[in-house]
């Protein structure tokens, strides 16, 4: 139990995805404009980080392990990743049109997000367990919401403001991107890598 | 070798498998209008009616938010057979009242302005545009839906709309004027 909750705190806060290991970095610049949005993308990413994060354990310990085919790792991941995604997409499709309008156009485009790939190698490199490594990427995922939420608020005040010419637009939010991955740092004392 | 092609191969096929069957399971039936009118819209994508492509507009012009007058490439005539099949029991004309009407406008390059950056070149959405990259580019005024992408994106203002010019083809009787009229312009006169 204790491990658990050091793993979630481990993912979310200590080992962001996006501060600290600077993974997502596009769906963290593109889809931080408006707070509606960051919360539908960080709801979708959540959603397939964590069901990405199980399959590519099953397919690493069924398939790429007995067989030794460590050398189509990736390639294999990305296969199961966009599979779980169309998938993902036709039975919210059916099962909640509620749900599936509101995430809308940031669905497929996770398929394209690295930080999916990125947390399943690293729950293959740390040789997690099935529940750890779900554990994992829905720690990742949080962390990755969390962060997206809170840098769309920074965004929108930042819209409003007088930012200096050269400074107008995507460099004053890379910069402020930059003292949020600082201030992110503060929590590496919190929990043991 | 024969492990991983086989292994990826039968990954593939499974995957392909689960996503086809999900696919049949999980179908939702699309109101037939939606189809119906995508079918009648241009098909280019161009955004020029603010929706996310023809089908987003069909989508938004089914459920009733979207007026039978908001593709504007496709002009007076998609409008008409659109109101034919979305309010069939209006009068066309009155369906189609708030539409501009405009003259087809197609898109023109100035010459001495265009960089040849081939930028409207990939923005064309029904391959209007013609010419290679550093060259003067120009536009095929039949292929050209006047939808204005290029418009938006040449970095020059080079390009503007121009009232598309008549051939023989598209050549027609204009409206009668009315008596009315007629006089009250010969007494101005």
């Amino acid at each position: 139990m204790h491990d658990f909750f050091l793993i979630l705190l481990s993912t979310a806060l200590v080992n962001n995805v996006v501060l600290v290991k600077f993974l997502g970095l596009c769906p963290f610049m593109g889809v931080s404009r408006k707070t509606d949005a960051a919360i539908g993308m960080g709801l979708a990413t959540t959603f397939v980080l964590t069901l990405a994060a199980g399959a590519s354990w099953i397919v690493e310990t069924l398939i790429l392990v007995p067989l030794d085919l460590g050398y189509l790792r990736i390639l294999s991941l990305i296969l199961v990743i966009a599979a779980i995604v169309q998938f993902i997409e036709t039975v919210l499709r059916k099962v909640s049109p509620g749900l599936y309008r509101a995430l809308g156009i940031y669905l497929p485009l996770i398929t394209t997000n690295c930080a999916v790939l990125g947390v399943a190698l690293l729950n293959i490199q740390e040789g997690h367990g099935l529940a750890e490594s779900l554990l994992y990427g829905f720690g990742s995922a949080m962390g990755f919401t969390l962060v997206l939420v809170i840098f769309a608020g920074m965004r929108e005040r930042l819209a409003q403001l007088a930012v200096p010419a050269p400074f107008a637009g995507t460099p004053i939010a890379f910069i402020s991107a930059g003292l949020l991955s600082m201030a992110f740092m503060g929590f590496a004392g919190l929990a043991p890598n | 070798m024969i492990h991983a092609a086989v292994s990826m191969s039968a990954l593939g096929l499974g995957l392909g498998l689960l996503l086809g069957l999900a696919a049949r399971r999980f179908h939702v039936e699309t109101p037939p209008i939606v189809d119906e009118i995508d079918g009648i819209l241009p098909g280019t994508n161009c955004g020029a009616c603010g929706y996310p492509g023809c089908r987003g507009l069909a989508e938004a012009m089914a459920e009733g938010s979207a007026p039978v007058t908001a593709c504007p490439p496709g002009g007076r005539d998609v409008a008409l057979q659109l109101a034919a099949i979305v309010v069939p029991d209006a009068d066309p004309e009155t369906a189609l009242s708030g539409m501009a009407e405009a003259e087809p406008t197609v898109a023109f390059i100035f010459e001495d302005h265009c960089t040849g950056c081939m930028k409207c070149f990939k923005r064309c959405p029904t391959d209007a545009i013609i010419g290679a990259n550093k060259q003067i580019h120009t536009v095929v005024v039949d292929a050209c839906i006047g939808c204005d992408a290029c418009i938006e994106v040449c970095p020059t203002e080079a390009i503007v709309k121009r009232v598309k010019p008549t051939t023989l083809r598209g050549w027609y009787w204009t409206k009668p004027q009315s008596a009315f009229d007629a006089d009250s312009r010969e007494n101005a006169a």
